[in-house]
């Protein structure tokens, strides 16, 4: 008998979430005043979900490690947020943003849930605009919408190149107006350390003040988690540089079972590694596959200039491998199509490990409409140029400013090299479809969590998720479990479970200190990264994965023996922060090759070299594994797996297609 | 470990909180590479640093794509560094020359306390915000997304200012330390807007009235925030919440 119930609403898939809401227990309002919730991360899910309990009228307060709610890492998302408004009438449905995320996740997410996420999402753009997000518009007045990969409609509503702050900002000024009223209370530069479980339910948690050092106690009725993915623990990614796996991990050792950790998403489009100070991976947004298109030369180590390389030189190897979607297949697919070619020789660059972004027919496109708008009869080639670079830096103009920035390199004169790198992490806590955790009382919302993107996320879907998991799921779905918890009165911290955590956490910093050893943190974080992206990457194999297990548990004892933190626990201290950070990541890091290698079928994201068609695409082994993973800690870096099985009531498992 | 073979010589701020004073310390940085940014060159002297077991120099950072705000360093007397339209994070030490001495302090403001070393505290932002930088509308209760047509130059207008990162760049460069950019930023952002219209006195005014209490100063419009904004908030905006003041307060 398995440990997990999804609790997925019996019924039809359309009516799930509807029969849900209908009869999902209430609290009344002045039961709702005494209930105090705790919510960690202040990105999306973990600001809208703070903000819409407060409206409710519970008792919340907000913790996050940045000195603002408004810089969670929410805030770098560029391209766009995806809902099934049907907006361009181009044919799209809730079914169909739906089924497109089911099958753009491998058939590896659970039905029930990404309806509901499909459901919900044309909520969001109408909430978001009423908060006054100035999202992108036609000259009619009306949202604009654009592509994203693994889709043929135009779903995705943006704000130029910037979708993720302008909504980020808009859950932030609600989050604000509630503190402003005084219904939430907000600790910045706190981290959370510690879950205090009384009686089995998460009660509380022990955070650190990052400024003054001193540990805190805070109660909760219940806790939620909301705070993101775990990419860096590949060290470098598109994360920002204090994201953390600490808190779900802390969570994890307390019970919190953890699903699927190795799904991790490589963005095709980055900006290539230029050299071994680097310190984090700068995304160029999928959006810019709408108009850009890609390749490598024909020849192998070809040297020459992007744009001294004639057409017939060219090999646009999307478009010629997948004729369906060209330049939007999704991400896995892209990232291993351009490692293929790199593999193969026919890399560019210095490192020849990145492949060509041209926007020079976009440009010649844009430019002969906009000199038909202009009635220029015959425009010279300098005027196409002109007219086609003015609409570029319309679309994606931060984006082209920023590639500039950090390559040195103008991408309206020579192509864009870009190469994958980690993203996101469709793994997280496991949760029912409560958005609760093996814990009762302990939730855990958006990429935090595991639940609706499967073995791959879709363009566009991160926002979509984070915000509904907040502004729409939670306020609902936390009701069932706290109508029960109203006679529950605010339990003093002085209560031992919260000594007992406090003293873990304590005692972790004390050995920190204690170790004086010789390396610095990021010697071992780097370290681990290579590891990780060397054997739990792009491409994973049986071999890879044994020896990487091996490999982590060495250099987590090296860690523990050798590493050096600088000054003191009670003061505010970098070097602490991220030792405790990466003391888990070197945890995590073997988990994730663990699950690697016990999903020996490729799916999504996840490639195991052992499982591929013919033409080299990932297989998926339905009969075998079309389960969830989700593995409890049973102590001293031992895990058992739990298994929920997959079903697809709705849509047919097929083999993905797009060519 | 040598990455690059520039040589500088790098004046930082330490000081160890808000109570104790600071000083300018010496650091000698080499083997610095033009591709590293500027927040990387900090790391390799941080782990400098840490292998001769004396303190890093602490530093906001986080996203390093100059979004997130976090950043924040006077760089020889210039907010975010001696380029415009970026943040320290995004300067590159292509910028620099080998043998440069660099100076790097704080955001210097009283309503910007220094915490330790180059991190300073910021929460004014936030106490302004929430006197008025939103919209009241509660979650479900919105209509239909498009039943609201808005121009598109209203909507790119609106969006122009919302794009502002909170770094404080403006105050910071500001001779009066004033943060009239940054809330003008977000009173335009709503002002534009039909649906921000409805709140949009009371959003003024305590928004404006906050920010006098937190000690920022008078603008006397020298301009110097829009030139280091990294956002480019125009100081059109300022004129835009100045008008809107006025109406607010001739209302009364």
């Amino acid at each position: 008998m398995s440990k997990l119930d999804s609790k997925i609403p019996e019924g039809n898939v359309e009516q799930k979430w509807t029969k849900y809401k209908a009869s999902v227990a209430l609290v009344n309002p002045s039961n709702k005043r005494n209930l105090e919730i705790i919510v960690v991360g202040s990105g999306l899910a973990g600001a809208s979900a703070a903000a819409s309990l407060a409206e409710l009228g519970y008792k919340v307060k907000v913790f996050c490690y940045q000195d603002s709610a408004r810089r969670a890492h929410s805030i770098a998302a560029q391209g766009g947020i995806n809902a099934a408004k049907n907006y361009q009438n181009d044919g799209d449905s809730v079914y169909r943003l739906f089924y497109d995320t089911i099958k753009g996740g491998d058939y590896r997410a659970r039905e029930g849930n990404v309806y509901r996420l499909a459901e919900v999402s044309n909520s969001i753009i109408d909430q978001c605009v009423a908060q006054g997000v100035p999202l992108a518009r036609e000259y009619g007045g009306m949202l604009s919408n654009r592509s994203f990969g693994g889709t043929q409609v135009q779903r995705t509503f943006y704000a130029a190149g910037q979708t993720g702050q302008q909504l980020l900002l808009g859950a932030y000024s609600a989050l604000q107006r509630q503190i402003g009223l005084g219904t939430v209370d907000m600790f910045p530069r706190h981290e959370m350390l510690e879950v205090v479980k009384i009686d089995d339910k998460a009660r509380g948690i022990i955070a650190r003040d990052l400024v003054t050092g001193k540990l805190e106690r805070h109660f909760g009725h219940a806790v939620l988690l909301c705070t993101g993915g775990y990419g860096n623990v590949f060290y470098l990614s598109t994360n920002a540089m204090g994201c953390n796996a600490t808190s779900v991990w802390k969570a994890h050792k307390k019970g919190a079972f953890f699903g699927n950790p190795c799904f991790t998403q490589i963005h095709p489009t980055c900006i290539p590694v230029s050299g071994d100070h680097q310190s984090k991976l700068t995304l160029m947004s999928e959006s810019l596959r709408n108009d850009g298109r890609i390749w490598v030369p024909k020849k192998k180590d070809d040297t020459r200039k992007g744009n001294e390389i004639p057409e017939e030189e060219r090999d646009y190897y999307l478009e010629r491998r997948y004729p369906a979607f060209g330049n939007l297949v999704p991400r896995d697919v892209a990232s291993r199509a351009a490692k293929e070619r790199c593999d193969e020789g026919f890399g560019v660059g210095a490192s020849k490990m990145a492949v060509f972004l041209d926007f020079k027919a976009a440009i010649e496109r844009f430019g002969k409409t906009q000199a038909k708008k202009l009635s220029i009869s015959n425009p010279t080639d300098e005027q196409i140029k002109e007219f086609g670079k003015q609409v570029v830096v319309e679309k994606y103009g931060n984006l082209f400013t920023m590639y500039e920035q950090i390559t040195g390199e103008n991408p309206f004169e020579v192509p864009m090299r870009i190469y994958p790198a980690v993203h996101y992490t469709m793994g997280g806590l496991w949760v029912d479809y409560n958005l609760m955790t093996t814990v009762p009382g302990l939730y855990c919302l958006g990429e935090a969590n595991f639940s609706d993107h499967g073995a791959n996320r879709l363009g566009a879907s991160a926002l979509m998720q984070g915000l509904a998991d907040g502004y729409f799921v939670i306020p609902y779905t936390i009701g069932a479990y706290l109508a029960k918890e109203i006679a529950v009165k605010p339990i003093p911290t002085t209560h031992e479970a919260f000594v007992a955590a406090e003293n873990d956490a304590q005692s972790q910093i004390d050995k920190f200190f204690a170790i004086k050893g010789n390396k610095s943190v990021d010697h071992f974080h780097k370290r681990l990264g290579k590891i990780m992206w060397e054997k739990c990457g792009m491409a994973r194999n049986e071999k890879g994965l044994k020896e990487a297990i091996v490999e982590i548990r060495e250099l987590r004892d090296e860690f523990w023996k050798d590493v050096r933190v600088t000054g003191k626990p009670n003061e505010m201290n970098p070097e602490l922060e991220k030792a405790s950070r990466v003391s888990d990541f070197l945890e995590l890091g073997e988990l994730m090759c663990m699950d690697a290698l016990n999903r020996s079928e490729s799916c999504g994201g996840h490639f195991r070299v052992e499982s591929q068609t013919d033409e080299g695409e990932a297989l998926r082994k339905d009969d075998e594994f079309a389960y969830v993973a989700a593995w409890e800690y049973k102590g001293n870096y031992s895990y058992e797996m739990h298994k929920e099985d997959l079903k697809f009531e709705t849509i047919k498992i097929a083999q993905r297609s797009y060519k | 470990m040598s990455h690059g073979n520039m040589n500088l010589t790098l004046k930082i701020w330490r000081q160890n909180s808000a109570k104790e004073q600071g000083q300018l310390v010496t650091y000698p940085v080499t083997g610095i590479s033009p591709d590293m940014s500027f927040l990387e060159m900090f790391d390799i002297l941080n782990e400098q640093l840490v292998s001769k077991n004396e303190s890093p120099i602490v530093f906001d950072h986080d996203c390093r794509e100059g979004i997130c705000g976090m950043c924040s360093m006077v760089i020889n007397g210039r907010a975010h560094g001696p380029k415009t339209g970026i943040t320290t994070c995004q300067l590159h030490m292509r910028s620099f020359k080998d043998g440069d001495t660099i100076v790097v302090e704080p955001w210097r403001a009283q309503a910007f306390p220094v915490i330790k070393d180059l991190a300073v505290d910021r929460s004014s932002f936030e106490r302004i915000q929430a006197k008025g930088g939103f919209i009241s509308v509660n979650t479900g209760t919105a209509q239909d997304a498009n039943c609201l047509p808005i121009p598109k130059n209203d909507a790119d207008a609106s969006f122009n200012a919302a794009a502002c990162i909170g770094c404080g760049a403006c105050v910071a460069t500001c001779k009066n330390a004033s943060a009239m950019l940054f809330v003008a930023a977000k009173v335009s952002q709503f002002a534009l807007l039909p649906q921000g219209k409805i709140e949009a006195t009371a959003r003024v005014k305590n928004m404006v009235a906050q920010m006098d209490l937190e000690g920022f100063g008078s603008c006397t419009n020298t301009g110097a925030c829009e030139v280091e904004c990294p956002q480019g908030i125009t100081l059109e905006n300022i004129a835009r919440m100045n008008r809107e003041y006025l109406v607010a307060n001739c209302k009364d």
